[in-house]
């Protein structure tokens, strides 16, 4: 087998992007993933929509969202911990993507329904990430790129900032090739539990990996080590609460969990610790993952009434039901005592519910309850009652690999000649922190196509 | 171990369920608009949710949670098993129907076989006629084939009322007729919500395939019921008997029929033969084969 003029290392959707690109650009590509084919595509074959940027309607999108208000979303998240110039650049490239990734066999379909506050910002995917991975799969076969699963890439070997070969683990055996260009888009570490702990303290142990299993930073740590310039904050990770009987990794997006706001959420002790009713869900999720992982156990328990039941999406597992709160408490193996006496405390602390509204910020709190709940706050009384548990769900993390405007690491202060990043694993050099729905996908779309073009074109160059 | 229709519904209950928290499928076909309505599912929702299904799996290449993930998700085939078991039980006559999904070639081979003997046996008889009616007398050809006409078409009136009793059909619209009829005539729902098609027989490629060969058998199918309709007016009412001209209205209409009814069912038993079949109804590829060769 002839040797590739640029290697592909992972097969999620900033590696597809960047090897198509590449391929269309006359170079021969080869992509490293190392997940079995079944599972190839990453955390990307999880995803639903990416967040696009246009002046008019624009295939499923209505309306417009121009770049200074998706730049003030992107900013309203992140606290300002944002790369402005990258930023932009990724939003003014998001309207052209439409059409490339529609070229290249992707189908949108209307915002899906229980989302419809993002049918102007974010295009869905008809059948989800896992139709979009296959449909550059496909493309990518008609390209003439070659794909090998179960491929999982151990060492760049690097001299005088530049990467000389590639080592990878296959069917047991070690690999090299030698590519004249190395594209990096193998994700972040998330799904090495051991690297969590190191970086976030043995609770992280406890955290469920809401993507794949086979994200675990190999190839990070292998050029962080060699001193190529990093990004992000190493300790921090994006975790939001979702259903506690998911599974370990890979639940994906059925395992979220949207009833908080109209419950109470109490500790594995039965005490509150947060206001349930801060905001809309939307804008809550992230925070409840941390505020779960502070918790003991890094548990926590939402108890509904029947009232309640239909205000939410479902989630894939039934709730636990009981016919009271003593019951509902020794089913959830919460202490029976104190879980009741919160319920109560909190039942006494609610008004008046006249002005009632699932769907906005209705200002009905408690009153004189430490800490309060500001909205949506009815008592829990009406028979039957449901209990879920939460526990932090891990979506990324946010150390990663620092990249230029062209998608090029960095050694020092010298570009590696020929080593460029794509997605998740360079977002931090656009989020610091934070995290806007469907920008990942912007990211690694965007980054995908300049690392690709920039890795074909040094490649021709020294053919 | 025997599976019960309850477990069939139990399956297809719990995959909805996943599919009722993810809904990235909402626009490849009728049945996701039809599942997000609901919240838990009777055995009648799902057996209308097995009815809309059509087999064409966009769904299932699509789904993050095939197997080997263990939410082990496969709804073309839940969907289908239980397809099967409602149809068996609402179908008239019942025993029949069960014989014919299980082992529906052979009972196929046995009803053609059936004809060409009657065939046979009808043509010993003295027929005085013209062209094939000097083969079997018009009224022969009456007996046989006014039974088989509505006989299938009694069975399906009794089959569609136990349905709709099942699903709890309420009363219907004339508008949610025509846009029922205005789909079907498109075969809308085949065409993947994209209009691109299946993903039947080649993995994950979408393909027009099997859109275009069962428009061929409904095309067939009303050019043939055309031409035999044709033929019975000009029978009875312009007393203009058969055997027909090859520029005749009945000939005109129904050896185009003919020919596009046997080559579309030829490409769907071929399109079938390619597709994977862990995600079709495990129990009845028989009787799906045997439909097609009939
Ligand atoms: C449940 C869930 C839902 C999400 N929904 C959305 C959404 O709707 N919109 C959105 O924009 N973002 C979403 N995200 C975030 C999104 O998944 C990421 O931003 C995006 O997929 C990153 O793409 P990527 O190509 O960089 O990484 P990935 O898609 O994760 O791909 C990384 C690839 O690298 C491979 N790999 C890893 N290590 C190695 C190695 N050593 N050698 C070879 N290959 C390796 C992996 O197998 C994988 O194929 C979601 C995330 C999760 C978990
Ligand atoms: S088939 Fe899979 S991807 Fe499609 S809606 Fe159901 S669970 Fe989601
Ligand atoms: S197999 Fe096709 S028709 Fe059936 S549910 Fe899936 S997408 Fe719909």
């Amino acid at each position: 087998m002839s040797e590739p003029d640029v290697l592909v290392i992972g097969g999620g959707n900033a590696a597809l992007c960047a090897a198509m690109t590449a391929a269309e650009a006359g170079a021969r590509v080869r992509i490293l993933e190392a997940a079995p084919k079944a599972y190839r595509g990453g955390n990307s074959r999880h995803t639903r929509n990416f967040r696009c940027m246009h002046d008019g309607p624009l295939g499923p999108l209505i309306e417009s969202y121009h770049e200074e208000e998706n730049l003030s979303d992107l900013l309203k998240v992140t606290g300002g911990k944002t790369d402005e110039v990258l930023a932009r650049m990724v939003i003014r490239a998001s309207e052209a993507c439409l059409p490339w990734m529609e070229a290249r066999g992707v189908r949108f379909q209307p915002s899906l329904s229980g989302t419809l506050s993002l049918a102007r910002t974010n295009a869905f995917f008809l059948g989800g990430g896992k139709s979009l991975v296959n449909a550059y799969y496909r493309t990518a076969e008609s390209l003439g790129i070659e794909t090998f699963y179960d491929a999982k890439v151990t060492h760049l070997e690097m001299s005088e900032a530049r990467v000389t070969s590639v080592t990878y683990e296959r069917h047991g055996a070690s690999h090299q090739v030698t590519p004249k260009s190395v594209v990096v888009a193998a994700g972040g570490f998330q799904g090495d539990l051991d690297w969590l702990a190191r970086a976030w303290g043995p609770a992280a142990r406890n955290f469920l990996i809401r993507g794949t299993p086979y994200n675990r930073g190999e190839v990070l740590a292998d050029l962080l080590d060699q001193g190529v310039e990093q990004v992000g904050d190493p300790t921090q990770c994006h975790a939001v609460a979702i259903d506690g009987r998911a599974p370990q990794f890979d639940g994906g997006i059925v395992t979220r969990l949207d009833c908080v706001p109209f419950s109470v959420v109490v500790n594995r002790d039965g005490a509150r610790f947060y206001d349930e009713g801060e905001d809309v869900w939307p804008k809550r999720y992230a925070i409840w993952g941390r505020l779960v992982a502070d918790q003991p156990d890094q548990v926590a328990y939402a108890i509904i009434d029947a009232k309640s039941l239909d205000l939410f999406m479902p989630s894939v597992f039934p709730p636990i039901k009981a016919d009271t709160l003593e019951e509902l408490a020794t089913k959830l193996g919460l202490p029976v005592k104190r879980t009741c006496a919160t319920i109560a405390a909190f039942n006494a602390a609610c008004g008046d519910v006249s002005a009632f509204r699932p769907t906005e910020l209705d200002g009905v709190t408690t009153t004189g309850l430490m800490p309060p709940k500001t909205n949506w706050a009815r008592l829990i009384t009406t028979p039957p009652f449901y209990g879920y548990s939460l526990r932090p769900g891990v979506t990324f993390t946010y150390l990663g690999l620092k990249v230029d405007a062209r998608a090029q690491c960095s050694l020092g202060n010298q570009p590696v000649t020929n080593l460029w990043a794509a997605g998740e694993t360079m977002a931090g050099s656009i989020l610091g922190q934070g995290y806007l729905a469907g920008f990942g996908m912007t990211i690694g779309t965007v980054f995908g196509r300049i690392a690709g073009e920039e890795a074909a074109a040094r490649a021709n160059h020294h053919r | 171990m025997q599976t019960t229709t309850a477990d069939l519904v139990d399956e297809a209950r719990r995959q909805a369920e996943i599919c009722n928290a993810c809904r990235y499928c909402e626009g490849y076909c009728a049945v996701f608009p039809d599942l997000h309505a609901n919240r838990v599912f009777t055995s009648g929702d799902l057996t209308q949710l097995a009815n809309l299904c059509h087999n064409c799996r966009g769904c299932y290449y699509a789904c993050q949670y095939t197997a080997p993930h263990e939410f082990d998700l496969n709804l073309p085939r839940a969907l289908a098993d239980l397809r099967q078991a409602s149809w068996e039980d609402f179908a008239w006559p019942q025993p029949l129907a069960r014989r014919f999904h299980r082992d529906g070639v052979a009972l196929s081979l046995a009803v053609l076989l059936g004809f060409a003997a009657l065939f046979l046996a009808i043509g010993a008889l003295p027929g005085e006629g013209d062209g094939f009616y000097a083969q079997i007398s018009h009224g022969a050809m009456v007996a046989i084939f006014l039974p088989a006409f509505l006989f299938p078409l009694l069975s399906l009136a009794i089959s569609m009322r136990r349905y709709w009793a099942a699903t709890g059909g309420g009363g219907l619209s004339r508008a949610a007729f025509r846009r029922a009829f205005g789909d079907a005539v498109r075969m809308k729902n085949l065409a993947g919500g994209h209009g691109e098609g299946c993903n039947f027989e080649a993995e994950d490629r979408f393909s027009q395939a099997r859109r275009r060969a069962h428009q061929a058998v409904m095309w067939g199918f009303l050019l043939c019921f055309a031409s035999t309709a044709s033929g019975t007016l000009l029978h009875y009412l312009f007393n203009q008997p058969a055997p027909y001209p090859l520029w005749s209205l009945p000939k005109l209409l129904g050896l185009p029929g003919g020919v596009l009814m046997v080559l579309g069912c030829f490409w769907l038993a071929s399109l079938k033969r390619r597709a994977d079949p862990e995600l079709g109804a495990r129990a009845v590829r028989g009787g799906e084969m045997g439909f097609l060769l009939l």
